[in-house]
């Protein structure tokens, strides 16, 4: 077990070498200038021009620039981003909590909603219940969140009034009325990315239970004349969530990537947000960071799911 | 096909409890497939979005850029089934002519993306000092954030393209090539796992033994057998492909504005839900409908193509 985790732990490293160079060769060959702005404004003389380029390290190759920047990185240092002349680490901790606080609560929901649905629908196989989770499920999955969230403006911001739908970041918790503010802000976000989790979610577990319902163990369960409440809940959902379990490490790094069209429709000042806005502004070193960010959430849940399998699955061995 | 033809012309009686006409597996599939109700509606709404927003243009003529500002964002009536936009151009004309960008691109992305993946799981399968090097690539891509890597090489090389091949077919390039180059990973793993487990059956065998070479083993004897898993793969795939694209329409960064994608037209509605939400519906609803129908298609297909559930 150990050495199995060794092993993926050594495969994950040269991935993250070869992503991240793959990643800055893109920003670097890439034909845009990040100086373009400074360069359209006539006040800016070219020998300044060119002062802020080196003091920016664009005077070396590129090759050179990613050795730098990996080996920076590898120290905790991002770098400075142009746009805001602040350090990229900073800009990404200030918005983390309001991406994780979105993203994280919807997964959580997503996943909680989803087992009683999947679990049910399986047991009650073609029932009412089930079609109707079926189609919620599908239609679930078949929205594209940005209509969703269009949707939920017209609706409760337009509409009904409410909820405001664009995200106030200056707003701090400070008593129950900023605490319902807080809420009343963040229930549409967290409600497209739910839908979408819990679609896709309730309808792999229900999938999966259906997978083990007619295996011979559960008939064993059956047989012994314990409740069928028992055979479900301690038999069949226990197996069938083994591969839940892994699903769910890795639909994280895209929910994530799913947060980036979320917090666009909603103004949320997250990650994804700033992902936008700094390609927007050729913002090299923040759009590098947060693009590598994202090849580490990828590859550290890929190694998490990978783990986790083996640790759940004891008929799964590893040389 | 010889049997068919004779069964046919005695009397039907006497074959009724002799044999079942034999069925081909396409004709099996689609007697099973017809029988899902839900994929037949899927495949009926796609087939009149598809001829809709490929004839359509032809019959309803108005123009996709007759700017008015009289008639700006004005409601769905007679004149305008779909409404004006913010600057009076008709809806109707552009979710039409929208449809076709979205739906082409998300064909031909698929089609890319199926092809890539069946060459890479087919050799990767059939041969076994490829298959490490190639699997470990795949494994590679799949370690890709596909969304932000996505916006950024299309943000970054956009301006080139447009250079060398003009505004619509550059963007339709690259966007269909970035699509297909980013998810066929799937699809490889697929067939991979199919190959490995047919490369060693007897007739595989049979056909080495007549002296079959490689390439027709691989095309003529163990492709057919995957087509159907990497079909049903394919046709999901279509639905996935048609999000992305309006996703990155959406975020501003796929068509331009003269080129009204699905995608795009709801970036445009962004602006004016309060006074024009007809402007985000009927694109959202066109998309929402193309990818519920390809899904239920698909799942239709999984289900007829499943050998181990008998008609």
């Amino acid at each position: 077990m150990g050495r199995y985790v060794a092993r993926r732990l050594l495969i994950a490293i040269p991935t993250l070498l070869i992503i991240s160079f793959v990643v800055y060769a893109i920003l670097a060959l890439a034909p845009g200038d990040p100086l373009a702005q400074f360069a359209a404004n006539p006040n800016v003389p070219p020998e300044v021009r060119e002062k802020i380029r080196v003091s920016l390290g664009l005077d070396q190759p590129w090759h050179i620039r990613y050795v730098k920047w990996l080996l920076a990185l590898l120290r905790g240092d991002f770098g400075y981003s142009f746009g805001s002349h602040s350090p990229v680490a900073g800009l990404l901790i200030e918005r983390l909590p309001n991406t994780l606080a979105v993203v994280g609560v919807a997964y959580i929901l997503g996943l909680l909603l989803a087992l009683p649905i999947g679990m049910l629908g399986a047991v009650k196989r073609y029932s009412l219940f089930d079609h109707a989770a079926t189609t919620f499920a599908f239609i679930g999955f078949s929205v594209p969140t940005f209509f969703t969230g269009l949707l939920l403006i017209i609706i409760f911001s337009i509409n009904l009034r409410w909820f405001p739908f664009i995200y106030d970041s200056t707003l701090k918790v400070k008593d129950l009325a900023s605490f319902v503010d807080q809420l009343k802000q963040s229930i549409m976000p967290i409600a497209v990315l739910t839908l979408f989790n819990t679609a896709a979610l309730a309808r792999f577990i229900r999938a999966e239970m259906l997978e083990h319902l007619p295996l011979e163990y559960v008939r064993t369960a059956r047989g012994k004349g314990i409740s069928e409440r028992l055979v479900i809940l301690r038999h069949v959902l226990r197996n069938s969530l083994i591969p839940v379990v892994t699903l769910v490490a890795l639909g994280i790094p895209a929910v994530f990537a799913g947060a980036i069209v979320t917090e666009q429709i909603f103004r949320v000042p997250g990650i994804g947000e700033l992902l936008v806005r700094s390609i927007g502004t050729s913002d090299t070193p923040v759009v590098a960071a947060i693009v590598f960010l994202f090849a580490i959430l990828v590859v550290l849940f890929n190694l998490i799911a990978d783990v986790l399998y083996a640790v759940l699955d004891p008929r799964i061995r590893y040389a | 096909m010889a049997t068919t033809a004779n069964v046919r012309k005695m009397p039907a009686a006497a074959t009724a409890d002799m044999l079942r006409p034999s069925r081909s597996l396409w004709k099996d599939a689609w007697y099973q497939f017809r029988r899902h109700t839900l994929a037949m509606a899927g495949m009926v709404t796609l087939i009149i979005l598809i001829l809709g927003t490929t004839i359509g243009p032809f019959i309803y003529t108005t123009p996709i850029n007759g700017i008015d500002f009289g008639r700006a964002i004005q409601g769905p009536s007679v004149a305008h089934p779909f409404g004006t936009d913010d600057l009076g151009r008709d809806m109707l004309a552009r979710v039409l002519w929208g449809g076709r960008v979205s739906i082409a691109v998300g064909i031909t992305a698929v089609l890319l993306a199926i092809t890539l993946g069946t060459a890479f799981g087919a050799l990767a399968g059939y041969f076994k000092s490829l298959d490490n090097p190639l699997m470990r690539i795949t494994d590679l891509f799949l370690s890709l954030p596909i969304l932000p890597l996505l916006l950024i090489i299309i943000f970054l090389f956009r301006d080139t393209l447009r250079k060398l091949f003009g505004p619509e077919v550059g963007i339709f390039l690259m966007i269909v090539t970035v699509i297909g180059i980013l998810t066929w990973m799937p699809v490889a793993r697929l067939v991979r796992a199919n190959f490995l487990s047919l490369k060693n059956k007897e007739f595989v065998e049979a056909a080495r033994a007549v002296g079959a070479t490689d390439l027709r083993i691989i095309t003529k004897h163990i492709l057919p057998n995957v087509l159907s898993s990497v079909l049903v793969a394919a046709t999901l795939g279509v639905g996935g492909a048609i999000i992305l694209e309006s996703t990155l329409s959406f975020l501003g960064l796929g068509f331009p504005s003269d080129v009204p994608t699905w995608g795009r037209l709801l970036f445009d509605a962004q602006n004016y839900l309060d006074l024009a939400p007809h402007l985000a519906l009927f694109p959202g609803l066109a998309i929402f409908l193309t990818v519920l129908s390809v899904n239920y298609i698909g799942d239709g297909l999984r289900d007829a193509l499943d050998p181990r559930k008998g008609g």
